[in-house]
């Protein structure tokens, strides 16, 4: 047993001593125990040291709130920067201090990670004696409640402390309290969970901590954080309070800590962190450390009160164990190297330290008072305002679905905290219209009076008055002091925002839970202003850090984003296929058979396609049934040509303009029946259109007899394509008319195909002559290897997206979204044709009269010819007048938005969008390749057969 | 004088440079300015410094209503870069990425600009062909960008996964070299600081909260610290610029949304650049201290309340990790929001207005930054002469009308 | 995360809802008598206001429905939802 762990102390687990190596010494400690509690036992009290001055720093705190003891952990797995108060120790833990950065692995996280979504009538965040009360008080009454607290076992402050609550050990009471919680159906108790982050409508995330503490034993199964969604109808914030220090001249020094955390230590531990300790303090709680440590058989030097008057039952108390009690004194300064050796005790007149003396010491602990853990119900948009007699901000307005109790609004002593949580669950029950069931609510021993008044001090005047302030540290771990908070406002600075930025006082890893107040104290201070006119920083979430991947969770890798696959995917997998990512789609690029490149494999399915047959699965195109009798009159309104005019059983194109007139979608409309149509629109655009067409449906003519379903899912497509496409369609469909007087261009048929029922249009992308087969996705594999099989001696090739894009280039038909981005109209394309000039209105319209929509020089989409038949151009490359390149700004008159190697042409072409294009059909421009510039000469859009002679076969 | 060092190693890049030991004066407001503009963000700022110091008008008062660069100047993820589409948007853009270069000894004061390079990935072949077409228009317009594949993205930072088996493989990247971050709060304060010395008034926590306008002229401006008078306004009120342009009834085409942002804690270095990805959705920079600085798209509904919703910072985390592997255990240590303007075509909005001496500088929703030094010199030449400045003249409010629209997110489609 | 109270499934979490902005815009009788001007003003100009703000949302991932809501840009609370064929309700 080390000189300063207890035999007979704390809750830690003495049957289970855990090694483990901190800055490259072994150690031991107990399971049970935090890595800095294993370290505090261990003598060791220096973990790192700081960032700017490389000054030796020690523990602080017990909890997050700990502003120093920043540890890098290597074993199981590396992670940075995690506070040694916050780390529970298992076995084989190595870790090291860091200097303010931390190391990321180079290795990927093994581990899982994964969210949980969980609604409750009431959520109490804190299980501390005010949280514990609360969750019994609503869980009694039937409501659904969720507690959750970051340690690893409720009792939160009773877990440092002595109490007793209805004549027995607190620790019993809350034992028996998460017992009766456990047994209740309706209520969850989450251990090693912290509420970080409160947002709208009492929505609040917790990330739990479900295999970190078992370290190497950690299964591999279980997630490693969880994240928590929780929708509460009303929240408790029992967050309780955080110590703050006051500050001196080399407060940093290790063994320098906070009162109640010493506290803690010794009661949760049974560590004492020190042999010889010197309490200073503003407030009564440090008396309970003094009296605590004494009676745990460290020598309490003295207790510094730097109130003129030391609470008179205190003092006895500390008479009673032979401890001087100083009041009217404070700490000015510590000697020491890599620990305090000294504090420097001097009288404070008329609020300047008098003539000083040294009190030898290993532990200082301070109190400066306590800071309401307020920063949830400031997130959730709670007001804050100062309290004088705390020397803190507590909440002061109500909000309406969020009741905070206990220490975490400024009620510091057991029994109001006790009562608290029981009128906060009756404020939350009574709001969700629930009655209270009745029960004695615990009644804690007596306390202590709380005899005098806290004093409000941020710092202690600096003895040294040449360099003032500078070792006094307000935000240790950014090395910033009170000299720097004096040099910000002497700039000019007067916000507590400029200050923190002028200083980074806050900015660090604990976002200054200590040090944030003390900052605006000194402010306050040296600009003579209130500091409840300053107010604080803002305070925003994360309330503790949070892994990144915790919050990834599991939409990663390949659940990133959902994949979506044709019903023929495994199909195309299986035959090889290159896949393009269009939308979330998978689609099939081509189909390179052994030895081919891309260019090869598209330059043959090309070939197919263009003199025998080829096929391709167009399943991924959105399908749309409009139904009802006002459906032509819906799709006069959004196409911008006439729908109405269709006759069933024939298809007709369509493009939809946006209300600025611009192209934003474009497609076939079948019309199965007189109100009913089935529109196509482009592969990722589908949920779009259908979105954009259910908006003006219901905003805008909710007069209108329509119903829109999807039904791409429903449909699987196949392009039959080719001068042999119909003596393939003819044999796999028998009874089907299919020559051109039977079947002609733009009209659909219902068929059995490959024995299956089936619609077929006969559509081409492609200037050939053209079947799309549509059957149902079940049957998608039956058709296709039909098409194969019957297509056979035909040679019948199957293609994807790329030879798909070439073909209708070739053509000069444009892709939407790859010929427009979005500033091209249907004029642009040289699709006025599809413009109707008989309907008085459809969307878009209007804007083609606008000024900017008249120009000569506006961007046509024409085809170019490289003057050089083989070059290909880059998609993208940007076309000039000039065949030298001048000095910038050169001035640009479009860009190539398609561009291919043509089977068919037996030269390279492109598709531009070019100033005035159709007026420079064949004159020469120059496009960029690479930081050349080639001639292309204008041309007509349409490359290959612009007659049109091969559609019909 | 320093103070003692004990330890020997402090960690390196872990400290910032000192800011200067005085800033600005507090200033009590006049009664009347020749210039008050209105909004104390960079662009207020840059304002105010470029009408003193290239035109000679120092009798101005910049007026904030909270504390000065705390809008959305303080809440940026400071991207710098010039590399956009449209020729118009080049040139604003490259204007300000030159004045960038010599800011530092411009405003004499350390702003950290620091040229580590842009890239913004390419995912999809739309994305290539998209990118392909910004990189050579950027180059007719003599600005520095390339065309870079998934390898030389690796090589650029290598902490990039370019494996083809992710849910969207990097395609390759478009790159600027001359592109990279900046310290937000120290450009704001170098030009704060270099305004005062001027004899520019700063007024803080001084909210305008009507404008007079007499005769279809704007005179005074009231506010909660009394009325000022003014013989021209100049509004720079970024997110809130609907609201103030309301008080002369001049609509705006303008919605403003929260736009967040986050860092992690501070960590050695590991990303030499600033990658952005448009189709992942999101943009990583390790900033000066070392810590790394995310950010991604708006929240969709229009807030005031400098928040948004959590489920785009997650959404934002995956896509990271999906880029980042090594971030797994990086830890989210801080997110905030701020209120981006944004426009119908992501192009700005600077010029006159239908009301005399009442000048409009709005509308760089998520990548106003960048643009700072080169607005604050184009609309102050705009205010002091009374006409739009050449390289602001396209971003007219008219365009709406006519539709000569500078469309940025089309084909160009980068935000920030 | 806000809640929204979709008219027809009641409250639901923000991402299952598509933001559609300001309400009450009605597309105009005869666009092709408007001027540029108010063409102009209907395509592209929208309130924006800081408070209290008529605006569309549609419950994508569920009734796939439009409706009107009342919501303060400053705080995001939901003042008011009503269905499209409702008229606006008066919050204060
Ligand atoms: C999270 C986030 C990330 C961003 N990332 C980038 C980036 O990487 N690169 C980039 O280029 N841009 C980025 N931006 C955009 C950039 O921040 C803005 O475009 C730019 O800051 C706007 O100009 P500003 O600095 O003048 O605005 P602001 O700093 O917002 O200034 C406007 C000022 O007007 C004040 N004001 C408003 N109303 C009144 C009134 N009635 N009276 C007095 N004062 C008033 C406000 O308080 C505010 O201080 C980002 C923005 C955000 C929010
Ligand atoms: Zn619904």
């Amino acid at each position: 047993m080390s000189l300063y762990r207890l035999p007979d102390r704390g809750r830690v687990d003495r049957s289970t001593p855990v090694t483990f190596t901190y800055n490259g010494s072994p150690y031991t400690g107990y399971a049970g125990d935090t890595l800095a509690s294993a370290l505090l036992a261990n003598g060791v009290h220096q973990v790192t040291t700081s960032i700017k001055y490389g000054r030796p720093r020690g523990i602080m705190a017990a909890g997050p709130e700990d502003p120093n003891a920043l540890v890098q952990v290597e074993t199981p797995f590396p992670e940075p920067m995690l506070t040694a108060t916050t780390v529970e120790l298992y076995d084989g833990l190595v870790a090291s201090g860091l200097s303010g950065q931390g190391r990321l692995a180079t290795e990927p996280d093994p581990a899982r990670y994964d969210a949980m979504h969980q609604h409750c009538d009431v959520l109490v965040v804190g299980a501390g004696p005010a949280g514990l009360t609360a969750a019994l008080t609503a869980a009694r009454s039937g409501a659904r409640v969720v507690l959750l607290d970051d340690q690893p076992e409720a009792g939160g402050s009773l877990l440092g402390t002595t109490e007793l609550i209805d004549d027995r050990p607190a620790l019993e009471w809350v034992e028996a309290a998460v017992a009766e919680l456990d047994s209740l159906p309706e209520v969850r108790v989450l251990s090693r969970t912290t509420a970080f982050g409160f947002y709208d409508d009492g929505f609040v995330l917790a990330l739990e901590r479900r295999t970190d503490h078992l370290g190497f034993a950690a299964p591999e199964h279980l997630s490693r954080q969880r994240v928590w969604r929780l929708r509460a109808k009303h929240v408790v914030l029992a967050t309780g309070a955080h110590e703050r220090p006051v500050v001196f001249a080399d407060n940093d020094r290790p063994g320098t800590m906070l009162a109640a955390s010493a506290r803690t230590y010794l009661h949760r531990y049974g560590v004492r962190c020190g042999q010889r300790a010197v309490v200073f303090t503003t407030n009564d709680s440090a008396y309970q450390a003094a009296v605590d440590l004494a009676d745990a058989g460290l020598e309490v030097a003295a207790v510094i009160d730097a109130r003129p008057q030391s609470p008179a039952g205190w003092a006895a108390e500390c008479a009673e164990r032979g401890i001087e009690v100083r009041s009217g004194h404070v700490v000015t300064g510590t000697t020491g190297h890599e620990r305090v050796i000294r504090a420097h005790v001097a009288q404070l007149t008329d609020g300047r330290p008098q003539l000083r003396s040294g009190i030898g010491c290993d532990l200082l602990l301070v109190s400066g008072g306590w800071n309401p853990a307020v920063h949830l119900f400031s997130q959730a948009g709670g007001r804050l305002s100062y309290d004088d007699a705390l020397g803190a901000f507590v909440p002061s307005s109500s909000l309406e679905a969020v009741t905070v109790a206990g220490a975490a609004r400024g009620t510091f002593q057991l029994d109001g905290c006790l009562a608290d949580g029981g009128e906060a669950a009756q404020r939350a029950l009574a709001g969700l219209g629930r009655p209270t069931a009745g029960g004695t609510p615990p009644r804690p021993s007596a306390a202590h009076e709380s005899a005098e008044r806290p004093l409000t001090l941020w710092t202690v005047p600096d003895p040294d008055e040449q360099h003032a302030g500078a070792t006094q540290f307000v935000d240790l771990q950014r090395d910033a002091t009170v000299a720097d908070v004096l040099r910000a406002t002497g700039a000019g600075l007067r916000s507590v925002e400029h200050v923190k930025r002028y200083t980074t006082i806050g900015t660090a890893h604990d976002q200054g839970k200590t040090s944030g107040i003390i900052s605006s104290g000194l402010v306050a201070q040296s600009v003579r202003a209130g500091i409840a006119d300053l107010g604080t920083t803002t305070f925003r979430p994360p309330y503790t850090p949070v892994s990144f991947a915790a919050l990834a969770g599991r939409d990663r890798g390949h659940l990133h984003d959902p994949e979506r696959v044709t019903p023929l995917h495994l199909l195309h997998v299986a035959a090889g296929a290159d896949f393009e990512d269009v939308g979330q789609w998978k689609r099939p690029r081509y189909f390179p058979r052994a030895g081919e490149d891309m260019d090869t494999a598209v330059l043959r399915e090309c070939r197919a396609a263009r003199e025998s047959v080829a096929m391709m699965d167009a399943s991924t195109l959105g399908k749309i049934e409009v139904e009802g009798p006002d459906a032509a009159e819906l799709l006069d309104r959004l196409y911008t040509n006439l729908m109405s005019s269709l006759k069933v059983g024939f298809i007709r194109y369509g493009v939809m303009c946006g209300v600025d007139g611009m192209a934003i979608d474009d497609g076939t409309v079948m019309r199965l029946a007189d109100d009913r149509f089935l529109l196509t629109t482009t592969t990722g655009n589908a949920a779009k259109i259908l979105d954009w067409m259910e908006e003006w449906l219901q905003t805008e003519w909710p007069d209108l007899a329509v119903r829109l379903t999807s039904v791409t899912e429903q449909w699987a497509t196949v392009a039959l394509v080719g001068p042999r496409s119909r003596d393939v369609l003819a044999l796999v469909a028998p009874e089907l008319a299919v020559d051109n007087d039977s079947f002609p261009f733009m009209t659909w048929r219902e068929a059995m195909v490959a024995g299956v029922p089936a619609r077929v249009c006969r559509i081409s992308f492609s200037g050939e002559l053209a079947f799309e087969v549509n059957v149902s996705g079940w049957d998608a594999v039956t058709l296709w290897e039909a098409l194969l099989a019957a297509g056979e001696s035909y040679g019948i090739t199957a293609y994807g997206t790329e030879t798909m894009h070439v073909l209708r280039a070739e053509k000069g038909y444009p892709i939407i979204g790859q010929d427009t981005d979005g500033t091209v109209t249907p004029q642009d394309l040289g699709m006025s044709w599809v413009v109707s000039k008989k309907k008085p209105d459809f969307i878009g319209k209007r804007s083609f009269a606008r000024a900017e929509n008249q120009r000569a020089d506006r961007k046509h989409l024409v085809g170019l010819l490289p003057v050089q038949r083989d070059i290909l151009l880059p998609e993208g490359a940007q076309l000039v007048a000039d065949p030298q390149i001048g000095p910038p700004p050169v001035r640009m008159l479009g860009h190539v938005t398609s561009s291919y190697r043509s089977a068919a042409l037996e030269a390279t072409f492109a598709l531009a969008l070019v100033k005035g294009g159709r007026d420079r059909i064949g004159q020469t421009l120059y496009s960029t390749v690479g930081d050349e510039l080639v001639p292309v000469t204008v041309a007509e859009p349409v490359l290959y057969d612009p007659e049109g002679a091969r559609r019909d076969g | 004088m320093r103070i003692s060092s004990v330890g020997s190693s402090t960690t390196p890049g872990a400290d910032l440079p000192d800011h200067p030991s005085f800033l600005w004066r507090n200033p009590e407001p006049k009664k009347h300015y020749d210039v008050v503009v209105i909004g104390g963000g960079g662009h207020g700022l840059a304002t105010a410094y470029y009408l003193a110091k290239n035109h000679g008008i120092t009798n101005v008062a910049v007026l904030e209503k909270g504390w000065l660069a705390g809008g959305n100047m303080a809440r940026n993820t400071t991207i710098i870069r010039s590399n956009y589409l449209w020729d118009e948007s080049a040139g604003i853009y490259e204007h300000s990425l030159k004045l960038w270069e010599t800011l530092e000894q411009e405003l004499d004061y350390p702003i950290l600009f620091s040229q580590r390079g842009v890239l913004n990935l390419a995912h999809t072949l739309q994305d290539v062909r998209d990118s392909v077409r910004r990189v050579n228009a950027n180059k007719l317009n003599g600005i520095d960008a390339e065309w870079v594949d998934a390898q030389q993205v690796k090589e650029l930072c290598p902490i990039v996964n370019i494996s083809p088996d992710v849910r969207y493989p990097v395609l390759g990247a478009t790159y600027q070299p001359r592109a990279g971050i900046a310290k937000h709060d120290y450009v704001a304060w170098g030009f704060a600081r270099a305004a005062n010395a001027m004899g520019v008034d700063l007024i803080q926590d001084c909210e305008v909260t009507g404008l007079d306008v007499v005769d279809g002229r704007v005179t005074a401006v009231g506010t909660t610290r009394g009325t000022i008078g003014a013989g021209r306004v100049a509004l720079c009120a970024a997110g809130h610029s609907s609201v103030l342009a309301k008080m002369v009834d001049l609509e705006l085409p303008l919605q403003s949304h929260p736009l967040q942002a986050l860092v992690s804690e501070l960590l050695e270095p590991v990303h030499p650049t600033v990658v952005m990805s448009n189709a992942v959705h999101v943009y990583v920079s390790q900033a000066h201290k070392g810590e790394l600085v995310m950010g991604a798209g708006v929240d969709s509904y229009n807030g005031y309340g400098q928040r948004g919703a959590f489920h785009i910072i997650e959404r934002q985390m995956a896509a990271a990790l999906e880029l980042f592997p090594v971030f797994a255990r990086a830890h989210l240590l801080r997110t905030w929001a701020g209120i981006v303007d944004t426009t119908p075509d992501a192009s700005p909005i600077v010029g006159l207005t239908p009301v005399e001496d009442l000048y409009l500088n709005c509308g760089w929703g998520t990548g106003g930054f960048k643009a700072t030094p080169g607005v604050g010199w184009c609309f102050a030449d705009t205010v002091a002469e009374g006409r739009p400045h050449p390289l602001i003249s396209a971003f007219t409010l008219d365009r709406f009308t006519t539709g000569a629209l500078v469309d940025e997110h089309g084909a160009a489609a980068v935000a920030h | 995360m806000q809640l929204i109270p979709c008219p027809w499934c009641g409250p639901r979490d923000e991402v299952e809802f598509h933001y559609g902005g300001a309400a009450h815009v009605a597309y105009p009788e005869d666009p092709q008598s408007l001027t540029d001007e108010d063409w102009a003003r209907y395509v592209f100009f929208r309130d924006n206001p800081k408070g209290p703000f008529a605006e569309r949302w549609c419950h994508t991932a569920s009734c796939r429905r439009w409706f009107n809501a009342i919501r303060d840009t400053a705080t995001h609370q939901v003042l008011a939802v009503y269905r499209m064929d409702e008229a606006k309700p008066v919050t204060s």
